[in-house]
């Protein structure tokens, strides 16, 4: 019995900040303001302003979930073979950066990117320039891979570190080549982590409108810059939820696809 | 039995001994809560107030107009005192959320210039809702250096010269009340032609705009990221101190006059203290001279104006005459049709 009261706490806290919030939600997405029901609050979002939004967010957030794939990996194999000091090292100055608040270091970006900014004035050192780098896709994927690389980097991390050196051994004897160890052994073993980074990536980037707000200038339009407009300036919930709510609708079907690829072996997953 | 007795009647002596020694300190402590745009009073007005009058201010800002009516509508903060723009005090007169304010309580309401009642009257027709706080224009701050010719019309928005130097407020409101009044409507259209003449004309705009920003505008200038810029003339003239080769006009099609005021929430169970709050940083004379200093947006204080040097009150950016700008208008409260509309075409301008 007493076990339950334990619980008691996270209960009231999911209740308070996840359950009723969702039901706040979903409300709004299928009211109007009449409080009439609806669907088209959510099938709003097959309107051709929000589609075009949704395939930029999620052209954007796939090229981000890419980058930081290409970026941890190679990282993960690499911190696997250092010797255990460096490694601990090297994983603090890895996750340094989020001890600072994202939104400051996104404007710290927009400082750096920007065409009087600091890379500006170090390339006119070599006479080249000025470019232009804020203001693009190029800048928000660049401050997206920036933000979310260490929910890439962890998860791909502990997956790795947990293989077992001998299977690698193993392999060698057997005359794989450094290449078939790779595809063979190591990718695979490694998937459940590779698939909990993506999600932690792809999510966050798919939703995010903070940065593309800042190192967009307000030129490039997210779902979740829509999101927000209807919100904050139009003061239109129900729309607003509609399309929070479809959106979830496409994160749910990649959990969904994620959870398939669950393996039955150790679990290296973070969430 | 006998010991958790005596525990706990000492526990209620203490509890009834904090008590009283709080009750016997100081009166009962009186708190309002403010509702205010960000960076738009003098921080130090607040503490000045409390000590002046141990009346304690709970402060909340918001970014816009339209975020501050967003929190202030979700009820989730009872605010008794907001200062918005006239077209949200406008809407909140409508929504019922404003109560009518005693204006001869104010000691020193006398300050108050006769041109700026006039003004909040074209929407609080007897003065009895709003407190007119700052006033000012929507205009270009340019870079000369950076321009051929210093700019006049907001034709240098559209006609292609400067493209990618140009940055457009994030505002809904102001990028349309720019391109209509350009195309020559006002920027309190109904008619959907004119409205979707100014979203094309927005689109068309867009490969030469540099970014929609909202404060960051002023930064933008000041560090001579873009040759033109649209601001509020507050922003304009300070961005002038820090950088001189910039310069604020008023385009000459005509542009949006606004006005942000202070109104008394319906739920504000204390208007007494608010009364006094309003009349301390608005009407004495002292008080709203330094804090004009921290904000610099024209003041509607007589007195205040009165006590500033030559220069900077014949400043015209500064203190646009009221008379003067009569090609300027005031935003009137949007239908909700008319703001829908408006809403998706902005979202289609920003899609682009």
């Amino acid at each position: 019995m007493k076990r339950k009261y334990i619980a008691l706490p996270y209960i009231i806290w999911m209740t308070a900040f996840i359950v009723l919030p969702l039901l706040f939600v979903a409300y709004y997405a299928f009211t109007t303001s009449d409080g009439a029901f609806t669907f088209s609050n959510v099938f709003a979002i097959f309107d051709s302003i929000h589609i075009k939004a949704t395939l930029l967010s999620l052209e954007l957030s796939l090229a981000c979930t890419v980058i930081c794939l290409l970026l941890a990996y190679p990282l993960a194999l690499v911190l696997r073979k250092l010797d255990l000091n460096n490694k601990g090292f090297m994983i603090v100055i890895l996750i340094l950066p989020m001890w600072m608040n994202s939104i400051l270091r996104i404007l710290a970006l927009q400082m750096i990117l920007s065409r009087n900014g600091i890379l500006n004035l170090i390339f006119s050192w070599f006479g080249l320039g000025p470019f232009e780098m804020i203001n693009t896709p190029g800048a928000i994927i660049f401050g997206m891979v920036y933000d979310f690389l260490p929910y890439m980097i962890l998860p791909i991390y502990n997956a790795v570190m947990d293989i077992d050196q001998d299977l690698l051994d193993a392999a060698s004897d057997l005359g794989a080549s450094k290449a078939t160890k790779l595809f063979r052994v190591l990718i695979p073993l490694s998937k459940p982590g590779i698939i909990s980074g993506i999600t932690m990536v792809f999510i966050p980037s798919l939703t995010s409108f903070v940065i593309p707000d800042v190192l967009g200038g307000g030129k490039i339009q997210l779902l979740g810059n829509v999101i927000e407009q209807e919100f904050i300036t139009s003061m239109n919930w129900h729309l607003g939820s509609g399309l929070s709510f479809a959106l979830m609708i496409f994160v749910v079907i990649g959990l969904i696809f994620s959870q398939k690829q669950e393996t039955k072996d150790r679990e290296s997953r973070v969430w | 039995m006998k010991k958790r007795n005596l525990v706990l009647m000492s526990a209620m002596l203490i509890l009834t001994l904090v008590a009283m020694w709080g009750c016997g300190n100081s009166e009962p402590k009186q708190q309002i809560t403010v509702f205010n745009y960000g960076m738009y009073i003098d921080p130090a007005i607040l503490d000045q107030f409390t000590a002046e009058t141990g009346i304690e201010v709970l402060y909340e800002e918001a970014v816009t107009p339209e975020e501050l009516y967003s929190k202030y509508s979700s009820g989730a903060i009872q605010y008794d005192v907001v200062c918005s723009s006239e077209y949200i005090i406008m809407k909140l007169m409508e929504d019922q959320e404003l109560q009518p304010i005693d204006f001869t309580q104010f000691e020193n309401i006398e300050n108050i210039s006769d041109e700026c009642w006039a003004f909040c009257a074209t929407f609080d027709e007897e003065n009895q809702y709003a407190l007119p706080y700052f006033y000012g224009t929507v205009g270009l701050l340019y870079n000369t250096e950076m321009v051929s010719e210093p700019p006049t019309s907001w034709d240098v928005l559209f006609n292609g010269e400067y493209a990618g130097e140009i940055i457009m407020q994030n505002s809904m409101r102001d990028s349309f009340m720019i391109a209509l009044r350009y195309l020559g409507y006002s920027c309190n259209t109904t008619n959907p032609d004119e409205l979707a003449a100014a979203r094309d004309l927005l689109i068309a705009q867009k490969p030469d705009v540099q970014a929609y920003l909202v404060d960051e505008a002023r930064d933008e200038m000041v560090a001579e990221n873009a040759a033109i810029a649209v601001v509020y003339s507050g922003d304009g003239i300070l961005a002038c101190e820090y950088n001189e080769n910039l310069a604020y006009v008023v385009p000459e099609e005509g542009s949006n006059l606004w006005i942000d005021c202070w109104g008394i929430s319906q739920s504000c169970d204390n208007p007494e203290a608010v009364y006094t709050f309003l009349n301390y940083l608005c009407c004495r004379e002292d008080i709203a001279l330094q804090n004009f200093e921290y904000v610099y947006y024209p003041t509607p204080n007589t007195a205040v104006v009165a006590a500033l040097d030559e220069e900077t009150t014949s400043n015209t950016a500064l203190f646009p005459p009221l008379g003067s700008l009569t090609n300027c208008e005031v935003y009137q409260l949007m239908d909700e049709e008319t703001t829908a509309l408006m809403n998706e075409y902005w979202k289609a301008v920003k899609a682009e």
